[in-house]
């Protein structure tokens, strides 16, 4: 039923719950990276041929030089984490269409000899427990399907 | 050669979290209508119409087909342009070079959100990437309070610095009658609001609103002859964009496209001193943390000295350069108007049309816009 607003009319919504899949190519690059997650428990970056600075994610291109990355250079499991968040408020993920379990940790970590970040879930969900400059260390799932997802999330190294 | 061109009228819709008394069209109806009406105009002095949301948001694609009718765009040039929040911004320097040009003479441009109609963090998940970021990332509030993380560590910014943007914004959105917020708060009510993701707490963060505002964009010759408001001139502006990912960006930590977009924009302007240039800024802050790390990418402090500028008073309403007298995007946010209001508060604040929250005597004002990855659209506005 719609609620009666000062117009006086009756003020009325129309739902629209649709089921619209997406499938995403990997590309070559992509489906390295993954295959190598899945197969291997090990990261590569991509190294820019002119600055030699190594991506995480992995990439073609290097925005700043605007030159191809041309090689592939393994990094991790290990980093340190450059900044955290504890997520607290619900939400939509609109991955799964249904809301997402919180609360959970998520942050930047830097891996070993990469010069850019990832993004991941982290083991503890109590922002205490959590400092910026952290060593931290990938955790895998036992099965891995070749996705982001393969690294169950990032733990404090003890 | 750009000629000059100012905007000379503006107009806004009333902002809450659910206007359910009007669908999306009725919605930018509202504010095109307050526009021309301030303008003294009708469709027929307009020569261009450029229109921007974020179109996922709702989920109704192609905005500038299904509202023609009530944006007078029939049988016009029109442009629907989308750059993430700073879409409204977008716009509104769309219609800058549409009259700096030369072709156009005298276009009306809008932005406008009506997120009630939608989920918006869903939506901004969805526009990150879909191999790398959307499992773990969690809105704009879960990418700003990564940012706050690492920006509080480097310079020992406190939570309760933070909190006193959201004391000030939401004290100035009292002033303004169209504010989606209008209630005042204390540190004290920051600090212990809910925890949303660690340490962006409810009260540092902006709301989710439905709205929509609307500029008119002149040449020098209608400003001077058909403009019966005070002509807001297009000083310079600068936009920048970044790299894809969160984890590529410094965040908020000395904003480099914000920092560049100024540096660009300043030496357009002449700017040199923007603490004693500037008489008002409007930021596009959504969040506490944000504002007080932009005081530094735009050079009103040191880097690392935003807490210790908003201690001191001097972005009050009563400072030396009154930041957000509209009260902010933490007091109203219809992203893809977000980005416009900053602009159009700024002209309404040299045109001197700004009301309860106007600046005395204000001659040049800033303006600025956030989205995408940590992209920037900087505005300088001056009076005659």
């Amino acid at each position: 039923m719609g609620e009666q607003e000062k117009t006086g009319v009756e003020l009325l919504d129309i739902s629209s719950p649709a089921n619209f899949p997406y499938d995403y190519s990997c590309g070559k690059i992509g489906s390295f990276f993954f295959k190598a997650l899945r197969d291997q428990q090990k990261f590569y970056g991509r190294k820019c041929s002119e600055c030699g600075k190594v991506y995480i994610p992995p990439r073609p291109v290097c925005g700043p030089c605007y030159a191809p990355t041309n090689e592939w250079v393994e990094v991790g499991p290990q980093g340190v984490l450059e900044c955290f968040t504890v997520v607290h408020f619900s939400f939509l993920d609109p991955m799964t269409g249904k809301k997402r379990p919180v609360p959970y940790g998520y942050g930047l970590i830097k891996l070993d000899r990469a010069d850019s970040r990832i993004q991941h879930f982290l083991s503890e969900s109590d922002a205490s427990r959590l400092k910026v400059g952290m060593r931290m260390e990938a955790v895998f799932n036992e099965e891995r399907e070749g996705k982001l997802s393969d690294i169950k999330w990032f733990k404090p190294v003890e | 050669m750009a000629r000059k061109a100012a905007i000379i009228a503006a107009g806004q819709t009333y902002h809450k979290s659910k206007r359910r008394d009007v669908n999306i069209v009725e919605l930018i109806h509202e504010a095109v209508k307050a526009c021309l009406e301030d303008a003294q105009m009708g469709p027929k002095d307009i020569d261009a119409v450029l229109i921007g949301n974020m179109e996922h948001f709702e989920g109704v694609y192609n905005p500038d087909l299904w509202a023609v009718d009530a944006t007078g765009a029939l049988m016009k040039h029109a442009l629907k342009i989308t750059t993430g929040g700073t879409t409204g911004a977008s716009v509104a320097h769309a219609g800058y070079y549409h009259v700096a040009s030369g072709l156009f003479d005298c276009v009306l441009c809008i932005g406008w959100e009506k997120q009630s109609d939608g989920d918006t963090t869903a939506g901004l998940i969805f526009q990150s990437d879909p191999l790398f970021e959307r499992s773990n990332m969690a809105g704009a509030i879960g990418t700003f309070a990564l940012a706050a993380s690492e920006y509080m560590d480097r310079f020992g910014i406190s939570e309760e610095q933070a909190a006193k943007v959201a004391v000030k914004n939401r004290g100035n959105a009292v002033n303004n009658p169209y504010a989606h917020l209008r209630r005042p708060v204390t540190v004290q009510d920051v600090l212990t609001s809910p925890p949303l993701a660690h340490p962006i707490k409810l009260l540092d963060m902006c709301p989710t609103s439905d709205g929509a505002c609307a500029i008119i964009v002149a040449s020098e010759e209608v400003a001077r002859k058909k403009s019966p408001n005070k002509p807001a001139w297009f000083k310079a502006l600068a936009t920048r964009h970044d790299q894809p990912f969160n984890s590529d960006l410094p965040l908020l930590i000395n904003m480099r496209t914000l920092q560049s977009a100024a540096k660009e924009a300043y030496k357009q302007a002449g700017i040199t001193n923007p603490r004693k240039q500037f008489d008002v800024a409007e930021f596009y802050e959504p969040c506490t943390f944000a504002e007080l790390s932009w005081y530094e990418a735009l050079g009103f402090c040191e880097l690392g000295g935003g807490g210790k500028l908003i201690d001191s008073g001097v972005t009050e309403m009563t400072g030396e350069l009154p930041v957000n007298p509209s009260g902010g995007v933490i007091s109203t946010n219809c992203i893809g108007a977000t980005a416009m209001i900053r602009v159009a508060e700024a002209a309404l604040q040299v045109m001197g049309k700004a009301g309860a929250r106007q600046v005395d005597g204000v001659k040049t004002a800033l303006a600025t816009g956030f989205g995408g990855s940590f992209w920037t659209e900087i505005t300088i506005l001056e009076g005659n």
